[in-house]
C-alpha cells in the first residue's frame, strides 16, 4: 500500500469521525428533545440530571417519578424511535437502488407485513415452542414475504424496466393483503380478546412498549445495516445505469442483493418485533434525503439513516400530544405523512418523456 | 486475446446464438452486422459476462470467463449498451466516475488519479464542457458519448460497444487505441473496421476484411437487399446504397 493512499485513507477517517461526530450530536440533541415535549413536560435540567446519575453516578436529588418516566420510558422510547426510522429509511435505500424502483420499501413491498406474520406465529401461535424467538420468526417471515412479491413481480413480466415498477408495487400489494389476512386469522384463532386488542394496536405500530431490552437489540442492528449499506455504497451507486451495467462495472450481483437484501429484512423483522409495522418510512425519508444531499450512496445512506431516526423521534412525539390523555399508534403519524408524499411520486413518475 | 468456442445462448427452450467461434486480435475494431434478432446483443453480452453461456465458453486472455471475478473482468472489458437509462438526478462527471467502480474499494479510495482519469476520459469524447450538465439534459448522442467515457474511465483493453446513433463513433473508436469489438447497424460505417463478422439467424456465418464480406451476394443473402457500390470521387471511399430485391 503506497503512501499516498494510507494518505487518502486517514483524510478518510478524518471526514468520517467528523461527520460521525456532527451526527452524533444532532441524533443526542432530537433524543433529549423527545424526552423532554410529551404530556408532562419535563425540564431538560432534570433530563440531564437523571442521565448524569444513571450514567455516572452523579447523586442528583431528583423526583423519583420523574427520573423513572425519563430512564424507563421517554429514553428508551426516543432511542427505539431512532433506531426504527434509522433502520426503515436504509433499508428503503436499499430496496429501491437494487430493485431500480422509487417506490419499493419495506411497508409497501409486503415484507413488514409478513415479518408482523412471522412475529404473530411465533408469540400467539407459540410456533417454535419457545426455541424461536419473536425476531427469528420475524426475520422467517419478512424473507418469505420478499421472496413471494419477487417471484409474483417476475412471473407477471416484471424485470427492472419501466413497466416492472408498477408490476412490483401491484405484487407488494397482493403480498401485504394475504400476510395481513394470515396474521388476523391467527390472531382469531389462537389470541385471547385481550391479547388480540393488544397485538392490533401493535400492529398499526406502537413503541409504548419499548424497554431497554429493546434498545440491545435495535441499536446494534440499526448500527449494522447502515454500516453495511454504507460499505457497499459505490456498488449501489453502480446500479445507476440498471443491473447489466453494475454488472459491467464489476460488482458481484447476487452476492450483493444477497448481502443486502438480508440486512434490509432484518433491520425491518428487529424493528417490526418491536414496534410493529411503521409504513412510509423507507419511502418518505430516502426521497427526501435525495433531494437534500443527490443520488450519490456515500452521502444519501448517512442522511437517510440520520433524517429517518430525526423523522420517527419527532413523529413519536406528535404521536404522545396530538390527542390530548391518548398516544396515537405511531404508523398512523407517518402514514399521513407518508400516503401524500407517496401520491406524488406517484404522480411525478408518468411514464417518462 | 478475447475469444469464444462454440458459443451458445438460448432462453424458454428458444435458441438464440449458435456454435459462434470468434477470435478478437490485440488492436483490432471488429465490427458485428447482422440483421436485427440475428443475435449481436446477445453475443456482445455473453462476450462481456453479463450473460451467462448456455453452451461453449468465453476466454479473456486464456482464462475462462466463468473462472474470473467480477471485478478482474470489468478491469479488462468495458460495455456500453444502448438501452442504460437512469432516471436519477445524475451529473455527466457522477456517470463517467461510475467507471473507476471495478478499480475502486474500502482500502482503495477515490484519489487524484481517479479525477484525473475521468477528466481524460470526458477529453477523449469531447464531453469537457459537459461535466456539470444534468444527465436528463443530454440528448441521446450526448448520453452516449458519456457512457463511452464511463467506460474508457474503466481503464479497459478491449471495448464492447452495442450503441445506435453512431455517426462519427468509428472515428472516435480509431483514436481511442484499444481493441474494440463493435455491433454495427449502418453498413456503410462497416467500411471502417478491420474485420467484420455476420451474424445471421443467431450464427455467425461470415468473417473476414469488409472488402472481403460486404459482396452484393452476401448482402444479398443475409440482409435481402440488392446493393450497389459507388466510389466517393472526393477520397475514392467505397459507399454502398440498398434497393429492394424485386
Amino acid at each position: 500500500m503506497t503512501t499516498a493512499t494510507l494518505r487518502q485513507l486517514g483524510r478518510l477517517g478524518g471526514k468520517g469521525l467528523l461527520h460521525g461526530g456532527w451526527i452524533g450530536a444532532v441524533l443526542a440533541a432530537a433524543i433529549l428533545a423527545g424526552i423532554c415535549i410529551g404530556e408532562t413536560a419535563i425540564p431538560p435540567e432534570t433530563v440531564l440530571k437523571t442521565l448524569a446519575n444513571r450514567l455516572f453516578g452523579a447523586g442528583f436529588v431528583l423526583d423519583r417519578i420523574d427520573q423513572g418516566i425519563v430512564w424507563n420510558y421517554r429514553l428508551t422510547r426516543a432511542i427505539i424511535a431512532a433506531c426504527c426510522g434509522a433502520s426503515l429509511a436504509v433499508a428503503g435505500v436499499i430496496l429501491q437502488s437494487l430493485l431500480r424502483n422509487a417506490l419499493a420499501e419495506p411497508y409497501l413491498l409486503g415484507i413488514s407485513a409478513g415479518a408482523s406474520t412471522g412475529a404473530v406465529l411465533v408469540t400467539v401461535a407459540g410456533l417454535g415452542a419457545g426455541a424461536v424467538s419473536m425476531s427469528a420468526g420475524a426475520l422467517a417471515g419478512a424473507l418469505s414475504a420478499f421472496l413471494l412479491v419477487a417471484l409474483l413481480s417476475r412471473a407477471s413480466g416484471g424485470g427492472t424496466g419501466p413497466r416492472a415498477a408498477g408490476q412490483i408495487v401491484l405484487a407488494g400489494i397482493a403480498g401485504s393483503q394475504l400476510f395481513n389476512a394470515l396474521t388476523a386469522f391467527i390472531i382469531t384463532r389462537s389470541a385471547s380478546a385481550e391479547q388480540a386488542r393488544g397485538i392490533m394496536f401493535w400492529l398499526l405500530g406502537n413503541l409504548s412498549g419499548a424497554r431497554w431490552d429493546n434498545v440491545a437489540a435495535a441499536v446494534p442492528v440499526a448500527l449494522a445495516v447502515t454500516l453495511v449499506c454504507l460499505w457497499q455504497a459505490r456498488s449501489l451507486d453502480a446500479f445507476t445505469f440498471g443491473v447489466d451495467s453494475a454488472l459491467s462495472l464489476g460488482v458481484p450481483v447476487r452476492r450483493l442483493q444477497a448481502l443486502l437484501i438480508l440486512a434490509a429484512a432484518l433491520a425491518t423483522a428487529v424493528m417490526v418485533s418491536i414496534v410493529g409495522s411503521v409504513g412510509f418510512v423507507g419511502l418518505v425519508v430516502p426521497h427526501a434525503a435525495r433531494f437534500l444531499v443527490g443520488v450519490r450512496h456515500s452521502r444519501l445512506v448517512p442522511a437517510s439513516a440520520l433524517m429517518g431516526a430525526l423523522f420517527l423521534i419527532a413523529a413519536d412525539v406528535v404521536s404522545r400530544i396530538a390527542v390530548p390523555g391518548q398516544v396515537l399508534p405511531i404508523g398512523v403519524v407517518t402514514a399521513l405523512v407518508g400516503a401524500p408524499v407517496f401520491a406524488v411520486i406517484l404522480i411525478r413518475r408518468r411514464p417518462a418523456r | 486475446m478475447l475469444e469464444c468456442q462454440q458459443l451458445g445462448w438460448s432462453t424458454r427452450g428458444q435458441s438464440i446464438l449458435r456454435a459462434v467461434d470468434l477470435r478478437v486480435r490485440q488492436g483490432e475494431t471488429l465490427g458485428l452486422i447482422g440483421p436485427n434478432g440475428s443475435g449481436k446483443s446477445t453475443l456482445m453480452r455473453l462476450l462481456a459476462g453479463v450473460l451467462t453461456p448456455s453452451a461453449g465458453a468465453v476466454r479473456l486472455e486464456g482464462r475462462d470467463l466463468a473462472s474470473l471475478r467480477r471485478r478482474e473482468i470489468a478491469q479488462a472489458m468495458a460495455l456500453v449498451e444502448q438501452q442504460a437509462e437512469t432516471a436519477d438526478r445524475i451529473t455527466v462527471r457522477d456517470a463517467v466516475e461510475l467507471g473507476r467502480t471495478p478499480w475502486l474499494s474500502a482500502l482503495r479510495p477515490w484519489g487524484a488519479e481517479d479525477d484525473a482519469i475521468v477528466r481524460s476520459a470526458l477529453e477523449v469524447v469531447e464531453m469537457s464542457g459537459f461535466a456539470e450538465r444534468d444527465w436528463l439534459t443530454l440528448s441521446g448522442g450526448e448520453r452516449q458519448r458519456v457512457h463511452i467515457a464511463r467506460a474508457l474511465a474503466q481503464r479497459p483493453r478491449i471495448l464492447l460497444l452495442d450503441i445506435h446513433h453512431q455517426l462519427g463513433i468509428l472515428q472516435l473508436v480509431a483514436r481511442l487505441l484499444v481493441t474494440t469489438v463493435i455491433a454495427l447497424h449502418d453498413l456503410n460505417q462497416a467500411m471502417g473496421c478491420d474485420r467484420l463478422g455476420v451474424l445471421h439467424q443467431g450464427q455467425l456465418v461470415a468473417l473476414g476484411t469488409p472488402a472481403e464480406i460486404l459482396t452484393p451476394s452476401l448482402l444479398r443473402d443475409v440482409f435481402g437487399v440488392r446493393a450497389t457500390f459507388l466510389t466517393d470521387p472526393a477520397d475514392g471511399s467505397r459507399i454502398i446504397r440498398f434497393h429492394p430485391l424485386s
